[in-house]
């Protein structure tokens, strides 16, 4: 081998690791099945292939986690954003359906701005109900993820609106240069957020109020503004995700739209690196847990699987990823493999292996090279 | 004394981490019907010893005989099954379970796969009579006093016929009460023969319990003694690895601040400032350039006066007055705003980010003041958090690490940095020497007096009357939740003394009466 043994270590021991190879894998099995699944060629003025698909349908996702990514690190859970999708939807094109001449531009900007206006409401309802009333976030979001349906079907009338508005279309079905103007879009917002997030002390500040709530306040943090501005933000996020899945499919379902997403979410975040305990969080990990989500679900419909045993296909595979992640379960399977093999007995490097958390030094219990000093 | 066959012993243990050594060819020995204490600082080796006795680290080198027969535990409940019991810092029981399920929590007494209840209550209650415990075993555990649910670890401990019961720091939760009761119950173990592995801070509680005394440092053996013959002097010597001269050379304070800075107006007044069912009102003054000690027993109130002088709890009565102006401290920020900094007692609880780096646990508090919108420029953050490791020697030198992985002490200063940042005038210590070694502790006492000298008015809480009395101008004694009296420290203020006035809430001399302070006053 011409990779030092140290250097893979190091390398499987990313955060990204696993979940970037589980992506390397999923596409290498579409390819073996289907060669020309890469192909990617221009068809009616823009892009068009699988992975151009890929990127499409993984945007709304992608502005749902990223939300979510910020209300995890806040040691939070941001369950009604599913909710929230059916709301946006529902406003928008609600509105739309109403306005004489549905084609026109300032209209659905309109339109869209109520819709996001109102998700932002209601991510701020949440973020009331979690910092200033002290309700448990899963508690405080499950309100608004039964609730939240049932005002998108109000807003709908019980009905499928359905809209036929070129520029709405935009949002979730259209292209700029040749790209999806979706996935531009959460591409954009990603960008700028994370920008925001890191070039601010923003990031550090929610890190610690995830981190250690009690501290964070001690030492001056103004945690309740925090938290409404992130679960507000969560909201605005699922708001614009509705937007674009209802453009994709020209109308608001009230019942199905965005169903379940929060959980895809939730997924994402924890592929990515994200501790649902709170605390350090990884925008990069995020879009890396979307896309891999993504692309499960488009390799499984290219496989041709039985679109009854897809959700059953899926579990496993995310069974997998999280075992995979498991240093505890990594290490049970190369010890055992390591017995297996014929290694000669006492070698020192056993503990090397163990989960990292093992071995790293007890607070109370620093490096030896401390004392000396003190 | 000591019968010939040790009932564990332990020789030319060596234990590394990534290229680390941690232990360097240990021997240890524990005789039945002992109490040996473990000594060290942070970092000898005392608590990987311990593991590696219990199988939670497997040893890279040497040999364990458990009664003469070489053993190998393969982990904490196998050296149990064979009589090695280990309780640990961290009392590991479920708080929502009764105390009779936590007590025989997994061996509980079955009749066709069903608990008996009735069995396991009167096992329970049994085990705990043995260690002159008489509590209903029915209650919740969580609802009980620290040192119960201590004590129901100990029972849970020797439940499975100890022959070892190792003790990994069980006193530094406990008051004097409660260290008494344990110590009544390790007499009781000596008595049938357990042997005790006894580790602690407290070099008073050492000498009290223990009849030999191991010493470690930097992961190597310095030698075993019996307790009585070891003068305290001495074996603090053996600890640090250094003569005890230059922590004693750190005299009383008081001589030089006394003259120059009389007349300071305080920086902070509390009129009848109290809390219901925290603190009784209390006046108190804090003064520019000098050292206030608040002094009590667990529970008198210290910790809650501190906190609302620091906005942490919002004080229901009084009138608090920073710089010549009355203020009420809505919260934290409020107390930051006024330049009022406080160290909270529990640094894990609610100081440390443990997740975040050095760096950042460093700036947090600069950086909360400014504002998320003005993130501190990487140059100026890395100007600061220098210059402050530097000054605390904050170890290792290393600003990127998370500050979990650094020990007490160092921790403890990250936290004083992180402070000190904020440019304070009033800097609240609560307890900031606790659970860190020796070297440390003297480093920081240092510090908080130089703070002083440089004209910060430092109010200081300990649990360590010596530390107090050492350090400050004024001490204020609190007793059952109320300020009972401030004493002008000084050669005249003895620990007998406070501990007289602690015990008996009396000031016999009646210089100063209760309230009627004191900092500003020429003594």
């Amino acid at each position: 081998m011409s990779i030092t043994p140290g250097r893979l270590r190091a390398l499987t021991r990313h955060r990204l690791f696993w979940p970037l190879a589980l992506l390397a894998g999923l596409l290498l099995v579409a390819v073996a099945d289907n060669p020309s699944f890469f192909s990617v060629r221009v068809q009616g003025g823009h892009l068009y292939g699988n992975l151009i698909d890929i990127l499409r349908l993984s945007a709304p996702l992608a502005l749902i986690a990223l939300g979510m990514t910020l209300v995890i690190a806040l040691k939070g859970i941001d369950l009604s954003v599913g909710a929230v999708v059916a709301i946006g939807g529902a406003v928008a094109c609600t509105e739309i359906s109403q306005l004489a001449d549905q084609g026109s531009a300032s209209g659905v900007v309109l339109a869209v701005g109520a819709a996001l206006g109102l998700c932002l409401l209601a991510g701020l309802w949440n973020g009331f109900l979690v910092a200033y009333v002290g309700i448990q976030p899963i508690i405080a979001t499950l309100i608004l993820m039964v609730a939240g349906r049932g005002v998108a079907q109000m807003v709908t009338d019980g009905q499928i609106v359905t809209v036929s508005s070129s520029p709405y279309h935009l949002i979730g079905g259209g292209y700029l240069f040749g790209l999806p103007f979706s996935a531009l879009t959460a591409g954009a917002v990603l960008g700028l957020v994370a920008l925001l997030v890191r070039r601010s002390a923003l990031g550090v500040l929610v890190e610690s109020v995830g981190g250690n709530a009690e501290a964070s306040r001690l030492a001056g943090i103004k945690s309740r503004g925090l938290t409404l501005g992130v679960y507000a933000f969560s909201g605005l996020c699922a708001g614009a995700a509705g937007l674009m899945i209802s453009s994709n499919i020209a109308g608001a379902d009230g019942n199905n739209a965005g169903l379940w997403i929060e959980l895809d979410a939730i997924f994402a975040v924890v592929i990515g690196g994200t501790a649902l305990t709170g605390g350090r969080f990884y925008l990069g990990g995020t879009l890396v847990g979307v896309l891999v989500i993504q692309t499960l679900t488009t390799v499984v419909l290219s496989l041709g699987v039985p679109p009854e045993t897809t959700l059953v296909f899926k579990a496993c595979v995310v069974t997998a990823v999280c075992l995979l992640q498991s240093p505890a379960f990594r290490h049970a399977v190369t010890s055992r493999l390591r017995r297996a093999g014929s290694r000669p007995p006492g070698a020192s490097s056993t503990h090397i292996e163990k989960p990292e958390h093992e071995h790293e030094p007890d607070p109370t219990e620093p490096t030896p090279r401390e004392v000396q000093n003190t | 004394m000591a019968p010939a066959t040790p009932v564990l012993e332990a020789t030319g243990i060596v234990k590394d981490f990534l290229g680390v050594r941690a232990l360097k060819e240990v021997d240890f020995r524990l005789f039945p019907g002992e109490v040996h204490a473990l000594m060290g600082e942070n970092g000898a080796g005392k608590s990987t010893l311990i593991k590696v006795l219990t199988g939670v680290h497997a040893a890279d080198g040497g040999e364990i005989r458990l009664q003469g027969t070489p053993v190998r535990f393969t982990g904490p409940l196998h050296a149990r099954a064979h009589g090695v019991s280990t309780v640990y810092q961290e009392v590991n029981l479920c708080p929502s379970l009764s105390i009779a399920e936590n007590v025989l929590l997994g061996r509980e007494p079955r009749r066709f796969g069903a608990i008996r209840w009735k069995e396991l209550r009167r096992r329970a209650t049994e085990l705990l009579a043995r260690l002159d415990i008489d509590v209903d075993v029915r209650v919740e555990l969580g609802s009980q006093p620290l040192a119960v649910q201590q004590m129901v670890a100990i029972a849970r401990a020797i439940d499975v016929d100890a022959r070892v019961l190792i003790l990994d720091e069980p006193t530094s939760s406990l008051d004097r009460e409660e260290v008494d009761r344990l110590f009544a119950v390790l007499d009781r173990l000596r008595g049938d023969g357990v042997a005790v592995l006894f580790v602690s801070h407290f070099l008073e509680q050492i000498y009290e319990i223990s009849d030999r005394v191991t010493v470690l440092r930097d992961g190597g053996l310095i030698g075993e003694y019996a307790t009585a013959e070891l003068p305290r002097r001495d074996l603090v010597a053996r600890m640090l690895g250094q003569e005890p001269g230059d922590l004693e050379a750190e005299q009383h304070r008081t001589s030089r601040a006394q003259d120059d800075q009389n007349d300071q107006a305080p920086f902070v007044t509390a009129r009848g400032v109290g809390r219901k069912g925290a603190i009784a009102p209390f006046d108190l003054d804090l003064t520019p350039g000098r050292v206030t000690g608040l002094a009590g027993l667990l529970g008198s109130g210290r910790s809650e006066s501190a906190r609302l002088l620091a906005g942490a709890d919002r004080a229901d009565q009084g009138q608090l007055t920073v710089d010549g102006a009355p203020v009420t401290l809505r919260g934290p920020r409020a107390a930051i705003a006024r330049s009022i900094a406080y160290l909270s007692e529990n640094r894990k609880a609610d100081g440390l980010i443990p997740d975040l780096t050095v760096t950042e646990n460093i700036v947090l508090a600069l950086q909360a003041a400014q504002g998320w919108a003005r993130p501190l420029s990487a140059r100026r953050t890395d100007e600061l958090v220098t210059r402050w490791m530097t000054a605390l020697d904050i170890r290792p030198r290393d600003p990127s690490l998370p500050v979990r992985n650094l020990s007490g002490g160092n921790q403890q200063k990250v936290l004083l940095a992180r402070w000190l940042l904020t440019e304070p005038r009033l800097l609240i210590l609560d307890e900031p020497t606790r659970g860190i070694d020796i070297g440390a502790k003297a480093q920081i006492l240092r510090l908080i007096s130089g703070l002083a000298d440089d004209g910060l008015a430092v109010l200081f809480v300990s649990a360590e009357l010596e530390e107090v009395l050492r350090l400050s101008d004024t001490v204020a004694v609190l007793r059952d939740r109320e300020l009972v009296a401030a004493l002008p420290g000084g050669a005249a203020l003895t620990v007998e003394r406070l501990m007289e006035v602690i015990a008996t809430g009396e000031n016999a001399t009646g210089e100063i009466a209760p309230g009627e302070v004191t900092t500003g006053e020429p003594v």
